[in-house]
């Protein structure tokens, strides 16, 4: 693991891991407990069907200056209901992710401005009440980042991000 | 046809070869001990004193005979009393199957008497495991239990099956292939070109002058020895083994320069520490092989073989890594390389062991109120001639054990390596005992662990095995007071131990006891008992505070030991042998 470390500390940046698994109880389970048992660090993890019922899909996140990618894929394919494991991390890929912010709203002025900046991020208003709005965005996790920086002097109340989904071109 | 689900239990351990179940009933798994009433001229199950032996015992009886071992306990305690056991057979890559009790499906989940997620408890302990709550599904999950075990790296993989699902009927048909979606015994991580790697292993083994070979137990789970011995004999290349590696190389082969590691001798840790090229086959550079990784073998290419890719470059990065079975690479390797010898760095080898030589402790002629561990391994092993399978324990007489006996059959030696579980050796003479019944088999164990597993002399005599077990008695956890005096400052906590009367002990189990306090009394007790028919209990009482040299210290170098003294014939000024540094 150590070695491991330092290669990885070369080449910092983050991996994406597309996991086929089989759709059955405790798979999830499986994965996380590798995660942890064998201290890998990870950003995000999103599990979801797929065109075929009975198999999931996982999109796995990593960073890889604290935990080496090639590792994390050769473990999750010891485990039996794991069926393929591709690092997409280099090959051209859609990259996205969604996120539901929940912004403060303290006068009609803030609300006009983060109508504003929602557009600007081609995000949506999808809630309104009295003294706050839910906004959705979709994008790659930057866009995200950067529309959260922007309405950080309004007052985030509340954010829930999916963590990345990705797919291979072509 | 139509069986029950306890049925189609018996039916797969019986189709996949086994006819040994080492268990302990309990409620949740009744019916499948009521079905075991009509398997019983077809299986021999063997009632053990606590489940963890039970899955001891099948570790050992895998090791044993290449078979997967099976072990079957109850829901809840039963089930988590094997959990150390299957910590084992994960840690050191033995196939073994565990069958558990669960309560009835409609229970699941509601804190029923004696439920425990036990799928949950053994998830990262096992290769993989299952629970049942469907007998449609028990034929298919049976069959890939014992495919996963033991295929690629062997591992423990546990079945735990509902109540009602042991009762319900279910169409039975034996499954000859398993087919699954995710599972493959090998799975290299991504292309790998295995001519091209091949070739460069190859012009690494041309270009080196100081190679060491790094061989491990996954010679002995591909039973690649013959295949291993002709690429060592042509390649010419010294053979340092690890702790499990023993025996997949008779140790009075020219070539093996017998364990490496933490307690390995000193010229087999400098002969590595030295060299140019390490050939890995089949091991997982531990770190009780390594030492200090940062150290370690600092100017040595690496070509490293495994059937697990989760093994390549996860200690050591190899500058030739293949995901294979030892077995089919040497048999491609073998012809290309060509035969060498390498005379300068055998004499090199040769000259550091000369200087191990003249540091054994069996040089010592003890005197006659005196005896040390080392004289008793070297005892049995020259009264049996070798000719025996020996289980040992966890701590210091397992050391002396590896560097006291030469291993000259294949796979002799059965010790409990990853997990260093203690209590390991009656459980694993038993299993062993089971797997080769001709064989003489001796279990090896401290005074500490052997307290852990003394209910299983219930089931010796229960069995009438013919097993002699030797219990080196210094009333110390030994390793753990020689840590204690080396590491922290002498300073002893809780590592003194009262010990029964072990003949008296012995007696009262009806087995033969005896007790050995100085050589002579050692060489006559192990006659006697390797004369009598029947199980023997030897307690062999040993001086107290001795340390199993050479050591290497968690975190320090191979070339970082510390050394037996020159001339440990130095007894009279007490058991504190000398420390000195080499370089």
């Amino acid at each position: 693991m150590l070695i491991d470390r330092i290669e990885a500390q070369k080449n910092p940046t983050k991996h994406t891991l597309v996991a086929l698994v089989e759709n059955k109880p405790g798979v999830l389970n499986r994965v996380a407990s590798l995660m942890r048992r064998r201290n890998f660090n990870i950003e995000s993890l999103a599990v979801g069907t797929t065109e075929d019922p009975t198999i999931s899909r996982m999109t796995i996140v990593i960073d890889a200056s604290k935990t080496n990618a090639a590792l994390v894929e050769r473990n999750l394919y010891k485990l039996v209901n794991v069926i393929d494991v591709q690092d997409v991390t280099n090959l051209p890929t859609v990259v996205r992710e969604l996120a539901l912010i929940k912004v403060r709203v303290t006068d009609a002025q803030h609300r006009g401005e983060i109508k504003q900046i929602a557009d600007m991020f081609q995000s949506q208003v999808v809630d309104v009440a009295k003294e706050s709005l839910i906004i959705e965005v979709t994008g790659e996790e930057q866009k995200v980042d950067s529309i959260l920086s922007v309405l950080q002097d309004y007052g985030i109340l509340e954010v829930v991000r999916t963590g990345r989904i990705a797919m291979t071109r072509g | 046809m139509k069986l029950t689900g306890a049925q189609v239990i018996w039916e797969t351990i019986l189709q996949q070869g086994t006819n040994i179940v080492f268990g302990y009933p309990g409620g949740a798994i009744l019916p499948t001990y009521d079905a075991l009433v009509d398997y019983q001229d077809r299986v021999h199950h063997v009632l053990v004193r606590h489940e963890e032996n039970a899955a001891l015992a099948a570790d050992a009886y895998f090791r044993a005979t290449g078979k997967v071992g099976v072990c079957m306990a109850t829901s809840g305690p039963g089930a988590t009393n094997l959990v150390t056991g299957l910590a084992n057979a994960m840690m050191d890559s033995s196939a073994v199957v565990a069958i558990t009790g669960q309560v009835a499906s409609h229970l699941v989940g509601s804190d029923a008497f004696q439920e425990t997620d036990v799928t949950g408890v053994t998830l990262p302990i096992t290769k993989h495991n299952y629970l049942v709550m469907d007998v449609n599904e028990l034929p298919q999950v049976m069959a890939e239990a014992f495919y996963i075990a033991r295929s690629g790296r062997p591992g423990p993989v546990l079945v735990d099956i509902c109540k009602d699902v042991q009762q319900k009927m279910v169409d039975y048909e034996p499954i000859t292939s398993v087919q699954m979606r995710g599972y493959r015994a090998i799975k290299p991580h991504g292309r790998q070109n295995i001519p091209a790697l091949l070739q460069r292993a190859k012009e690494l083994i041309d270009h080196a002058r100081r190679p060491v070979i790094l061989a491990g137990q996954g010679i002995k789970h591909g039973n690649a020895h013959e295949e291993f011995r002709e690429f060592v004999e042509k390649s010419g290349i010294p053979v340092a083994t690890t702790l499990l590696g023993i025996g997949v190389l008779s140790e009075d082969h020219p070539l093996n320069l017998r364990m490496m590691g933490m307690h390995g001798e000193a010229y087999v840790n400098q002969a590595i520490a030295n060299a140019d090229l390490l050939i890995a086959l089949g091991m997982r550079f531990d770190d009780r092989v390594t030492g200090n990784l940062k150290t370690y073998a600092k100017n040595a290419r690496v070509i490293h073989v495994d059937i697990d890719a989760a093994e390549i470059n996860k200690n050591v990065p190899a500058d030739v890594g293949i995901v294979a079975s030892v077995k089919d690479i040497l048999r491609e390797l073998t012809p290309m390389i060509e035969k060498r010898s390498y005379p300068a760095w055998m004499e090199q080898i040769n000259e550091w062991r000369a200087d191990t030589k003249a540091r054994d402790v069996l040089n010592v002629e003890l005197p006659d109120d005196m005896l040390l561990a080392p004289h008793v391994m070297r005892a049995i092993w020259e009264e049996t001639k070798g000719e025996c399978t020996i289980c040992t324990d966890v701590g210091q007489h397992q050391m002396w054990e590896t560097q006291y006996f030469q291993h000259t059959r294949k796979n002799q030696l059965i010790t409990s390596g990853g997990l260093g579980t203690m209590g390991f050796a009656l459980p694993a003479a038993i299993g062993a005992k089971f797997g080769r019944p001709d064989d003489e088999v001796w279990a090896i164990a401290g005074d500490g662990g052997f307290q852990m597993s003394i209910p299983e002399l219930a089931t010796v005599m229960q069995e009438n095995l013919n097993i002699k077990i030797a219990i080196i008695n210094n009333n110390f956890l030994g390793m753990v007071r020689q840590w204690q005096e080396l590491m922290h400052n002498h300073r002893y906590s809780a590592v003194e131990m009262w010990t029964p009367d072990f003949v008296k002990l012995a007696q009262a189990y009806g087995m033969c006891g005896m007790r050995a306090t100085n050589m002579k009394e050692t060489r006559e007790v192990i006659r006697r008992a390797r004369e009598h028919n029947g199980p023997v209990l030897i307690e062999f009482v040993v001086e107290k505070e001795t340390n199993v040299f050479p050591m290497i210290q968690p975190g320090k170098s191979l070339n970082e030991m510390t050394r037996r003294p020159i001339q440990p014939a130095a007894l009279g000024g007490g058991m504190e042998f000398m420390r000195e540094k080499t370089h």
